[in-house]
């Protein structure tokens, strides 16, 4: 019996555009990203309605938790190398070789000076272990101190590399007196400008901010 | 499409005698290379840090210490508003510095919120201000100054906000003082005085 014949069609998809989205969306997230640093605490910046993007070099970071320790960290590597050096001069640590290496590599330091030895020597994991319970770096109100390990930290570090810009990541619940210490110690050196490190937030509408950010936008 | 037509179809005929090679497809199954591809994409869109912090840029007033006591008092007192910050977020605000010790200033509580917070009476102290110059009672080189203090019960959170309401407010000058023993026994006397109303 004669039956027309259906044409069957191929169930075979062509993939190659699809493959092309993919990697160019893979492409794209590659040199976008930047990866997560790692952080020695968590810490919940407050918002402010400051749109000014944080500078990718050049950073000291100044990390201060709810319980108000302080954890201090630069970016670059090999300034990292020059800067252990030089605290190991000032102070006399005494590190050897490896434990310089170790500093190299490490993300950030919350230990008073006198550990700082035994600190090091540690492997990573080890030495991860022990920054969650770290007493973070000593500081005062006073740049002179005896006690002001981060006083020390500053100066090594900006005579490391003197266009370094200090950021402060504070916790919003800090209390005031433990952010006030590194204000204070910075204004012992004469650093009156700095940065702090927030969210960001909407203007609220009716204010001056906001009337001065829609002005610019009207006259395009 | 992306792969090749590999049919004989509008080619030359190719003699009776000439045996036809078996062409193999080139057609590749792209799957396992599409599903790699959004295996890494996910990868990244997961570690990735898109939304780059903000920073808040800060000046502090130039410091020194052999500077003289009358070179600092220099702002007028009608241009002043001290806001000093406590516990719990609550804000103490009052007019002027209270730099004369018989003159307690009038301090009131306030907090963050959005209504009725400090914000209104920054605004409010903005107004007047603009209108003492309008009247001629002020120069044209005085602004309305912000003191701020926080106590040592105060947050982080409290400076970040308040500085915060100086760029919402744009108020150019201000500064942020250490409180001193006068101003933590204002703020002891008006809780003592409030405390049975807050209970």
């Amino acid at each position: 019996m004669p039956h027309a014949k259906l044409p069957r069609k191929s169930t075979n998809i062509d993939m190659t555009a699809m493959c092309d989205v993919a990697f160019l969306l893979l492409t794209f997230f590659m040199l976008a990203t930047k990866f997560k640093p790692d952080e020695p605490v968590v810490v919940k910046t407050p918002a402010s309605i400051s749109e000014i993007p944080l500078p990718d070099v050049d950073i000291m970071l100044l990390t201060v938790d709810t319980r108000g320790r302080i954890f201090f960290s630069i970016d670059n590597k090999l300034m990292r190398n020059d800067l252990i050096n030089v605290i190991d001069y000032d102070k006399d640590l005494k590190l050897t070789k490896e434990e310089k290496a170790s500093f190299a590599i490490d993300a950030s330091e919350g230990i008073p000076f006198s550990q700082l030895k035994s600190y090091l020597a540690l492997p990573p994991d080890q030495q991860k272990a022990m920054e969650v319970n770290a007493p973070g770096i000593p500081a005062d109100t006073s740049v002179l101190a005896p006690n002001n390990d981060l006083a020390e930290w500053i100066k090594a570090a900006r005579n490391t590399n003197p266009k370094l810009r200090i950021c402060i990541k504070a916790d919003g619940d800090a209390s005031y007196p433990s952010v006030s210490k590194i204000i204070k110690t910075l204004e012992g050196y004469k650093i009156f400008k700095f940065n702090l490190i927030t969210n960001l937030k909407a203007i609220p509408s009716g204010t001056a901010a906001y009337q001065d950010a829609n002005q610019v936008k009207k006259p395009s | 499409m992306a792969e090749m037509d590999t049919s004989s179809g509008g080619g030359h005929k190719k003699g009776p005698g000439v045996k036809k090679g078996k062409k193999l497809s080139t057609r590749i199954d792209l799957t396992p290379m599409v599903d790699l591809g959004f295996l890494l994409i996910t990868f990244f869109m997961y570690t990735t840090t898109l939304a780059k912090p903000k920073t808040m840029e800060i000046n502090m007033p130039y410091k020194d210490p052999n500077m003289k006591q009358e070179d600092q008092n220099k702002i007028k007192e009608s241009v002043a508003l001290t806001i000093l910050l406590s516990k719990n977020h609550r804000v103490y605000y009052y007019e002027g510095m209270a730099t004369d010790p018989n003159k307690p200033p009038d301090l009131k509580v306030t907090n963050f919120s959005q209504k009725d917070g400090i914000r209104d009476e920054i605004i409010k102290k903005k107004k007047e201000v603009d209108a003492m110059k309008a009247s001629g009672a002020l120069g044209p080189k005085d602004e309305t100054t912000v003191l701020i203090k926080p106590d040592t019960t105060s947050t982080y959170s409290d400076l970040v906000n308040m500085l915060d309401e100086m760029s919402i407010n744009d108020i150019k000058v201000y500064a942020i003082i250490d409180i001193t023993d006068i101003d933590q026994n204002f703020i002891k006397e008006t809780e003592a005085a409030n405390a049975p109303v807050h209970q």
